[in-house]
């Protein structure tokens, strides 16, 4: 409601300043003309000739100009102006009293949100809105750490929650923080590789690498960093050694650990397990089963597989999948006939030729 | 509250605005001042409401009221006090909020001193004003409302572009705006006079001075920007000839223009045509820069063509008023009578041909900005206009213009004397010379051109003293009388002795810098030593520090000369968070008017750091020239004295020659 009185109280102003005037009329007008304007000039003259500034031959010809335009401009004068009509003067405020405000409110009401109030930011840290989305948090929390930097704890709240959120750079800088005001160790090295990881898409750099390494020095039974270093000799090309350091992960594991099947699904991704083509999800379900039907289950696997690459043999990891299979199911015949399918898949792309024969040797076939 | 009223009075400025741009023209048709001086009231009221949104916007921003789109885009709570002051005007919605609010102001200047001016004059000068008003008002309010709301508002903002968050945003955006919007004033006395069909000596008397101000704050503005961008972007560069940067250029050149045009129209009573049409161009060019600078057009003619709501608006305001402006003085000019003759050697005549050359290094910027963006629209082909070009076209015509520069002064009004005038000037063309020889003995096999330049700019400089000594009689009358008569010089004659040799004190820094310009690019790690110009930088470490919204990273460079420590310089790289960019900060050391300048790139991974550090001799002349100009022009504005111009009289001569 005072928002709308605050709005009058302004029209009521604005209209005020088109009425002022109107209502002055007798008063009468000073008003410049030509002739004053060259008065002043002739004037000026004296001063400038009493001041030496001039010669008097100039200040003669000077005055001689201006008294020439004088005489014009006296000839040429302005009709005064006539006097103020009273009706032109009613209209002119029945413009303002009715035009302004009509002008002001049509104009406004489709741009202007009256019913919002102001948010001035230092009212709403007071008090603080639980119903406030992930984001508007974090960034408190934010703001709060570039005032104070040295506060550690926060480091440590705000750090996992980046790196949940996709910004694994903040997350880096914000486990770094961490550490130098916490204090080193085996956990938040290993945290800090991974997120440098995921600032790489996932790639264990050189440096992510250094991190876990570090991290296992603290502590050689962290688990984490000891799975990312097996990602890293993976990812270099190093299965066997990325296969060595997982198995030895599940022998000294208890067998309730909650990271058991993600490092089962690793050791089948590079080969090293007795069910490669299974997934994280399907290794779970095939957990619960009995020998026979684990066994038909990845037989289904595998034929919905082979059926899949009949139609669509671009897939250069499925053929290598579905060879890599049947020789673990001990088919040799099906591996070999599935290799020669795969070759004649590819045949028409070197690039995809040279895949394949990678992965063959990888898995040692062909040579 | 505050966001929704300060929405409300610009609507309010605007309802004004409307009344002010209909209400007097009325009034001066049918001869009622009741009605005209509604112009005053209205004027005045409208300032008064402009400012109190202003202040609105302003109090939004400092107190971070995200809620506020305009706020939540360009702010950022952590940001220092005066970047949310200046960050109100960082931005395009809040620029324009500037931009009507100068406007306004002017305005209201005219209506509240105003008092000598005839009345349906100033009726119409107010009604022009508020027809301008009353386009930009309509811009903002549905193009770029700065009030617009967020009903969720976040909890923070995006922040201010880095690269703005600098001292130089407070001062420069509003110098150039009160320059650019200073033309309208001149504009709007040319179109008043043009619908009234009559010239007044007061209309001279009026024109000359706001001229004189808004040139003033251009001439600040520009040199002002320039060494902004010289010592935030990192690149050592004062002046890129980018669009953006002609766009300021031009206005200031058509204004330099006006400027002389309407001395020559104040003191003699001529060139009255000429100058109305200069003041239309002046204020046209401004509204093209406006244009050119906030439609977006000068990023990509694409990004335009995808939103073009507000670029095409503003090209309608463009089209508007300049085309309107124009067809009325293609229209009316030629039923103005005509003013005073003159002689092709005099005052009068040395000042057309300021105004031909000024004219037409002006047409040669506009080519250059405007060609590049005509053949994309046209032809779909990008190319850009640079250096080159200028420098074949601007600077042919700038040479005969600043030889031309000290003749000026020394010619009488009407009829003049060139041969005593080159005369009066002999000292100075010895000093020029014996320059350009000195310079040539000592920079040896250097370039042939800039010996030649720096004569010129002491030439020029030279002249405006000797007309100084000329008219104070120094060294032909003992001196205590040349002081009594310096002291009794007008202070316009001071003010055109400073600005023409503010011209020539920036015409030595700009060759000073070009030609003897020495750098060292590469990287350097923890105590390497580069050398430039005689000068040791040793690089001493790299630190790390926290600021209130960034984290720097500093480089320690110890500078000395022949082995003795001279100071410290510390340049930085600053990391934004919130927008995730960085800007760098050159660490600049003067040395008398020279300077030594550091910028940090990209370090390395083995902790070394890709630095440019440059050496350039003089350059600071190249800001003090406009400031002295500036500062002329502040003397001739504190003139208060009526302008006479006494003609040289014929019939003097004759009379001379009878007598012998």
């Amino acid at each position: 409601m005072t928002l709308w009185f605050v709005f009058a109280l302004m029209t009521a102003a604005a209209i005020f300043a088109v009425l002022w005037p109107l209502g002055r009329h007798g008063r009468p007008q000073k008003d410049g003309s030509e002739a004053v304007v060259y008065k002043d000039q002739l004037t000026e003259i004296d001063r400038d000739v009493a001041a030496g500034l001039i010669g008097s031959s100039e200040a003669e010809a000077a005055r001689v100009e201006i008294s020439r335009r004088l005489l014009a401009a006296a000839a040429n004068q302005r009709d005064p102006p006539l006097a103020s009509s009273l009706s032109l003067r009613r209209s002119a405020a029945i413009i303002a009293l009715i035009g302004l405000p009509i002008v002001a409110v049509a104009l406004y009401l489709p741009l202007g949100s009256p019913q919002l109030g102001d948010f001035p930011l230092a009212q709403r840290t007071r008090a603080p809105d639980g119903a406030q989305p992930l984001e508007n948090l974090v960034a408190q929390v934010e703001a709060h750490l570039e005032k104070n930097p040295t506060d550690g704890r926060g480091w440590n709240v705000i750090a996992p929650v980046l790196a949940r959120l996709g910004r694994y750079d903040d997350a880096v800088r914000a486990y770094r923080n961490s550490i130098t005001y916490n204090g080193d160790s085996a956990q938040r090295r290993a945290d800090l590789g991974e997120a440098i990881a995921g600032a790489a898409g996932g790639v264990i750099t050189a440096e992510a690498k250094a991190e876990f390494e570090r991290a296992v020095a603290l502590n050689a039974d962290e688990v984490k960093a000891t799975y990312f270093l097996g990602v890293a000799a993976e990812q270099d090309g190093r299965t066997a050694e990325a296969g060595s350091i997982w198995r030895a992960m599940l022998e000294k594991a208890p067998s309730d650990a909650p990271w058991r099947p993600l490092v089962q699904a690793a050791l089948a991704r590079i080969g090293g397990s007795s069910a490669p083509v299974l997934s994280d999800d399907a290794m779970a379900a095939a957990k619960d089963m009995s020998e026979s039907d684990r066994g038909a289950m990845i037989r289904g696997m595998v034929e919905r597989l082979a059926v899949r690459l009949k139609q669509n043999g671009d897939d250069v990891e499925g053929w290598l999948r579905l060879v890599r299979a049947y020789m673990v199911m001990g088919d040799h015949d099906k591996a070999k006939s599935a290799l020669t399918d795969a070759r004649q898949a590819v045949a028409n792309d070197a690039e995809r030729l040279r895949q394949l024969n990678q992965g063959l040797k990888n898995l040692g076939l062909d040579g | 509250m505050i966001a929704e009223s300060g929405h409300y009075a610009l609507v309010l400025a605007l309802g004004l605005t409307l009344i002010q741009s209909t209400l007097p023209v009325l009034g001066a048709r049918w001869r009622d001042p009741t009605l005209m001086n509604v112009a005053r009231s209205t004027a005045l009221a409208q300032l008064l409401f402009v400012a109190f949104s202003f202040a609105a916007l302003v109090t939004l921003h400092v107190t971070s009221d995200f809620s506020v789109v305009n706020v939540f885009e360009n702010s950022h709570s952590l940001k220092p006090l005066i970047y949310k002051v200046t960050g109100v005007w960082g931005n395009h919605e809040g620029s324009m909020l500037l931009w009507v609010l100068i406007l306004a102001l002017f305005g209201g200047l005219v209506a509240a001193f105003g008092n000598n001016l005839p009345l349906s004059l100033r009726a119409h000068v107010l009604a022009v004003q508020a027809w301008i008003a009353s386009a930009f008002y309509l811009f903002i309010l549905i193009t770029s409302n700065p009030f617009l709301r967020i009903a969720n508002p976040p909890i923070e903002g995006r922040d201010l572009n880095p690269v703005l968050q600098d001292i130089g945003l407070a001062v420069h955006p509003p110098m150039l705006y009160l320059g650019y919007v200073g033309f309208s004033i001149s504009f709007s006395f040319a179109v008043a006079a043009l619908l009234e069909g009559r010239i007044d000596a007061a209309w001279a008397r009026w024109v000359r001075p706001w001229t004189l101000m808004a040139w003033i704050f251009l001439t600040l503005g520009i040199a002002m920007g320039s060494y902004w961008a010289y010592y935030e972007l990192g690149w050592g560069g004062w002046w890129f000839w980018d669009p953006v940067e002609n766009a300021s250029l031009m206005p200031w050149l058509a204004g330099t223009a006006l400027l002389h045009s309407a001395v020559v129209m104040e003191k003699r009573n001529a060139l009255k045509v000429w100058t109305i049409l200069l003041s239309i161009l002046a204020f046209s060019l401004s509204l093209l820069g406006t244009f050119l600078v906030r439609s977006g057009v000068l990023t990509s003619v694409h990004a335009f063509a995808t939103d073009p709501t507000r670029g095409v608006f503003i090209l309608l305001i463009l089209c508007i008023f300049i085309g309107g402006s124009l067809t009325l003085y293609a229209w009316r000019a030629p039923a103005l009578k005509q003013g005073g003759l003159f002689a092709p050697i005099s005052r009068e005549g040395a000042l057309v041909l300021n105004n031909l050359f000024l004219t037409t290094a002006c047409t040669t910027v506009f080519i250059g900005t405007l060609y590049p963006l005509a053949l994309e629209v046209l032809t779909g082909d990008k190319i850009s206009v640079g250096a080159p070009f200028f420098n074949l076209t601007f600077a042919p015509l700038f040479v005969p213009l600043m030889v031309a520069v000290p003749f000026g002064p020394l010619l009488a009004w009407k009829r003049g004397d060139l041969l005593g005038a080159a005369q009066r000037l002999t000292a100075a063309g010895v000093a020029s010379l014996i320059a350009v020889a000195v310079l040539w003995a000592w920079t040896r096999g250097g370039s042939a051109f800039a010996p030649l330049a720096i004569g010129l700019a002491i030439f020029v400089i030279a002249g405006a003293l000797s007309d100084l000594a000329e008219r104070t009689g120094l060294f032909r009358v003992p001196s205590a009388t040349a002081m009594r008569r310096a002291r009794g010089l007008p202070r316009s004659t001071w003010g055109t002795v400073f600005a023409h040799a503010g011209v020539g004190v920036a015409l030595i820094g700009i060759v000073c810098e070009t030609t003897w310009n020495s750098e060292y690019i590469g990287t350097m790690k923890p105590d390497d030593i580069a050398k430039v110009a005689g000068y040791e930088l040793k690089l001493d470490g790299l630190t790390q520090r926290q600021g209130p919204n960034f984290r720097e990273m500093l480089a320690q460079f110890t500078v000395s000369l022949d082995g003795k420590r001279l100071s410290a310089m510390a340049p930085s790289k600053r990391n934004f968070t919130t927008r995730g960019s960085s800007t760098t900060e050159a660490a600049l050391l003067t040395l008398g008017a020279s300077q030594l300048y550091i910028s940090l790139g990209d370090a390395t991974a083995d902790g070394a750091i890709a630095v440019r550090i440059y050496h350039k001799p003089l350059v600071l002349l190249i800001w003090f020239g406009p400031i002295l100009m500036a500062f002329g022009g502040v003397l001739s504005l504190s003139d208060r004295r009526l302008r006479v111009g006494a003609p040289k009289p014929a019939k003097a001569m004759r009379g001379l020659q009878a007598a012998e």
